[in-house]
């Protein structure tokens, strides 16, 4: 079981303890001193390849010292910057630094020193397991670890719970028959609760878990300015830290392509065109006093219909750019907890249309089940799942915005 | 049938900038890759930046650089050429690569940006020699150019002067090609270790290789036994102090040792040799790397107290750490006494400057060799020390061109089917001392011409 306070302990025992030597000091050598030159396998376990189970931020620290050396690749993205600027990599540093990498892979295809090169340089990957070493540190509850640790296995339990607990509803509760439409199977009050409940647990979860990783981050002498809060958000919009050098992400393999940046904007855009359905759908009913359903040419309809096609299109790309892609930058565990969300997203967004499709048949109650409990999972889902990245890489952005602006960073740039 | 190949042998800069260029002009292109897929690129892997002229200021750089500056600095850090014409062309072809190399995909790091020194005189890759292998090896195989990984070419026949057969691998796997002509790119001989063993003697096993293991000089060797003209200095190298715990091969740039002038340096047997303060810019990389190896086992110590590890750099391998001097030399297997000495006189010599803030102006008085620079007392504990040794970087030897880059005999002729880009040739345009980006830009330049040389093969 991944634990992390073990894992607080032994990165202080590492730090002590490790030898820091990537090559082995032999002895006895040809002009009897101490240094000689070895051929062929350096000592473990610098080198060796740790399992997300073993992952501690040592690992990052190596790696990213190697890139403050060299800074090649400090025209791909903010991170090398950002890196030269903390020299000591502090567990602090490495979990803001890992959230200031979007993953878009540049780095790794570039990098001289990259597996199979003893150096064994895979900065995506090596962030991708510091990211999620940090989100285990900032899960709250800290007892749920685990359930973001196996992001699929709380996601089918939580999706599958909530429909069938709004089966077991539909089931038990005679229908309504002076309520119209959807009210007439699930009625208002308890769609409410199924909503209201894991949203604000979820938003206490959050509130928590990014308020500890802020206090771990922040910087102690720049501050917030508008400015940097404004550009911190025209990073988020144009992904900026997705675009590489220019020439876009290595989506699948060594080729540039914008589609990953394309895709990530667009299902943004989508699960914003149906969060903007609920929001008037709630205005038409407490506001104007117009209940549901509404007809298919009306505001919260062609929103949510035109969102939750965006997001059925969008998920579908993303989970077949994850279907083909190289796994050498990521992990299994992280492809995996992408996938998820990715699925649960999509099962939204295919019952929410079929739903509307459906909304005068039998079918219906069913669907209803679905969706809503899709929902509501999802709600709940917030904090336990790669959803919770959202708050971790605005508050990274806003960091290295405050930076930029109060630091006046010369890069050290090695070259022959 | 398939027209014969023009075959290009190695996978570097040079390699690729010839294949490509010949490719443009319509010619059948084969190259011949040493190396595995994934440490394709030779020493271009582990490079940053390209010299160029440029007589207006461009994104890539806020001043200007005409062709005649890039030529005297030539001829003042490396000397005069063994082909003056080769060195000129060079220069007033760089400044038409950077648009070339965009051309075939390559990414540069524009200073605008913000992330790259406004250097005038070299312009930065994006992401490396790494990524501009791969965008060249991409823009290659779009065009058409057949690509061959694990191929070693390890014989050339020859008949009236004309290489008539390339041979490849060797063993079971060994294979052949009957070429329409040949551009050897296969780099230096910095990897072998019996020419560095005929060289330096028993110092060639204190020596570390910086780049790729595959630089054996093998292709340079069968043009010198059929008759090439030898240029360049084959009894030096570049070397460059590196730590000692670099592995043999493929280190690249991150295991250099950097900071002397903010330490003191001693060998083996705890003495100083040479001023560490004396040289501040960033030659002194290559004066210490040919220093230490004359140094007993080829080793040095960079000595630094905690003041001076604060103000160092970053660096591949933590420094050897001790409370003290004793405990220190102990590590190392230097002479306590010895050491203690050494520092202790050192401390007594430091003279402070009258605005003692100026760590610059720091300075030994009445000591041998003195320190001229930064000659803070080492007296903070802890103690720290980074072992150091010669690192090569490239050879200067190599085989002679004319200005078509045709390879010249013996007695003036040139062969008649056989060019050379790279480092192959470089020692034709320098084979003494460098300056930053010149071999990369000699690589890319050359190569193209190469490859423009071949254009209905
Ligand atoms: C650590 C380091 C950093 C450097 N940084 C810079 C820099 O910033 N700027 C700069 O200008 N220069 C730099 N240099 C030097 C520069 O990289 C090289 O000199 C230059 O790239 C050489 O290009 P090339 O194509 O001639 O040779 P290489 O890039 O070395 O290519 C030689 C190729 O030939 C292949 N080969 C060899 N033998 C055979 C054979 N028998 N059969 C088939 N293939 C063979 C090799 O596998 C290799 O692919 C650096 C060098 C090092 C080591
Ligand atoms: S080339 Fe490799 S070591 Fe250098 S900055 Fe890029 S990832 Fe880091
Ligand atoms: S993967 Fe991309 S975003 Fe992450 S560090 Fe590398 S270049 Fe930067």
């Amino acid at each position: 079981m991944f634990n992390v306070t073990n894992h607080i302990k032994s990165e202080t025992a590492v730090e002590k303890n490790n030898p820091q030597t990537p090559f082995s000091v032999a002895k006895g050598t040809p002009q009897n001193n101490p240094f000689s030159i070895e051929k062929g396998t350096p000592q473990k376990p610098y080198f060796e390849k740790k399992e997300l189970g073993e992952f501690n931020p040592f690992e990052a620290r190596r790696v990213l010292n190697v890139c403050n050396i060299c800074g090649y690749c400090n025209g791909f993205c903010d991170v090398f910057d950002a890196a030269q600027r903390r020299p000591a990599l502090t567990t602090a540093d490495l979990a803001h630094l890992a959230y200031l990498c979007h993953g878009c892979r540049n780095c790794l295809y570039a990098c001289q020193y990259a597996p199979p090169h003893q150096f064994n340089i895979n900065v995506p990957r090596t962030l991708t397991q510091m990211r999620q070493y940090s989100d285990a540190l900032h899960v709250w509850p800290s007892a749920l670890a685990g359930a973001l640790r196996h992001s699929a296995r709380t996601a089918l339990l939580l999706t599958g719970g909530a429909i069938a607990l709004l089966l077991g509803l539909i089931w038990l509760l005679a229908p309504n028959t002076n309520a119209s439409g959807f009210y007439r199977v699930v009625s208002l009050p308890v769609m409410i609760v199924l909503a209201v409940i894991p949203l604000s647990w979820s938003l206490l979860a959050l509130t928590r878990s990014w308020r500890s990783y802020w206090q771990l981050t922040r910087p102690q002498t720049a501050v917030v300015t508008w400015r940097s809060l404004r550009l911190a958000l025209q990073d988020v919009v144009l992904l900026r830290n997705l675009r590489g050098g220019g020439h876009g992400c290595n989506d699948v393999d060594e080729r540039f392509s914008h589609l990953r940046r394309r895709l990530h904007q667009g299902l943004l855009i989508g699960v914003g065109l149906c969060f903007a359905a609920t929001l008037t759908a709630l205005f038409y009913h407490h506001a104007l006093g117009w209940s549901a359903p509404y007809p298919v040419v009306s505001i919260p309809v062609l929103l949510g219909t035109s969102g939750g096609i965006g997001i059925v299109l969008t998920t579908s790309g993303l989970l077949m750019l994850k279907w083909r892609g190289d796994l050498t930058p990521t992990t299994r565990s992280a492809q995996t907890a992408d996938r998820t969300v990715l699925l649960v997203l999509m099962t939204v967004a295919v019952s929410g249309l079929a739903l509307l499709i459906e909304r005068e048949t039998a079918a219906m109650a069913i669907l209803l089940a679905l969706h809503l409990g899709g929902v509501s999972a999802l709600f709940a889902l917030l904090p336990y799942s790669k959803l919770v990245h959202v708050g971790y890489r605005m508050m990274a952005l806003v960091i290295e915005q405050m930076e930029r602006q109060s630091a006046h960073h010369q890069s050290v740039l090695i070259s022959e | 049938m398939n027209p014969a190949p023009l075959v290009i042998i190695g996978g570097g800069a040079a390699a690729l900038c010839a294949a490509i260029a010949a490719r443009q002009r319509g010619a059948t292109v084969l190259l011949l890759e040493q190396a595995p897929r994934w440490q394709r690129g030779g020493n271009t892997r582990h490079s940053r930046n390209l010299r160029i002229a440029h007589d207006t200021i461009t994104p890539l750089s806020l001043g200007t650089y005409s062709a005649a500056e890039f030529r005297a600095d030539l001829d003042r850090a490396t000397g005069t050429a063994s082909n003056p014409a080769l060195r000129q062309l060079l220069v007033d072809e760089s400044a038409t690569l950077t648009e070339w190399l965009a051309g075939a995909g390559v990414q540069l790091q524009p200073v605008t940006e913000g992330r790259v020194p406004p250097s005038r005189r070299t312009a930065f890759l994006r992401g490396g020699g790494t990524a501009m292998i791969n965008a060249l090896y991409a823009r290659a195989a779009a065009l058409g150019v057949m690509i061959r990984y694990d191929s070693a070419v390890t014989g050339l026949q020859f008949e009236d002067g004309r290489v008539i057969r390339v041979e490849v691998g060797r063993g079971a796997g060994a294979w052949s090609v009957t070429p329409q002509g040949v551009i050897v790119c296969s780099g230096g001989a910095q990897a072998n270790r019996n020419w560095w063993r005929e060289r330096w003697g028993a110092a060639a096993a204190g020596v570390v290789n910086r780049g790729i293991p595959h630089a054996d000089g093998a292709v340079l060797n069968l043009l010198l036994q059929q008759g090439a003209q030898a240029v360049g200095d084959p009894t030096q190298a570049y070397l460059v102090a590196v730590d000692a715990r670099s592995p043999a091969d493929d280190g690249g740039i991150v295991t250099r040792i950097r900071c002397m002038p903010r330490g003191l340096v001693v060998d083996a047997h705890g003495q100083r040799r040479y001023d560490e303060g004396g040289d501040t810019a960033s030659t002194r990389y290559a004066r210490w790397g040919q220093r230490l190896l004359q140094f007993p086992g080829q080793v040095g110590y960079l000595l630094l107290d905690a003041q001076g590890l604060r103000e160092a750099p970053p660096a591949l391998v933590p420094p050897l750490r001790a409370p003290d001097l004793a405990v220190l030399a102990q590590q190392l297997k230097i002479p306590v006494p010895a050491l203690r000495e050494t520092v202790a006189a050192y401390n007594a010599a430091v003279q402070p400057p009258a605005d003692a803030a100026q760590a610059l102006d720091w300075h030994t008085v009445g000591l041998e060799p003195p320190k001229s620079r930064y000659a803070l007392p080492l007296r903070e504990r802890p103690f720290a020390a980074y072992p150091m040794r010669p690192g090569i970087t490239f050879t200067y030897h190599g085989v002679g061109v004319d200005t078509q880059l045709r390879v010249l005999r013996r007695d003036g002729s040139s062969f008649e089917n056989v060019w050379a880009a790279g480092m192959v040739m470089a020692p034709n345009i320098f084979s003494s001392g460098y300056v930053s980006g010149l071999a990369l830009t000699i690589s890319c330049v050359s190569g193209r011409l190469a490859g423009e040389q071949n254009s209905h093969l």
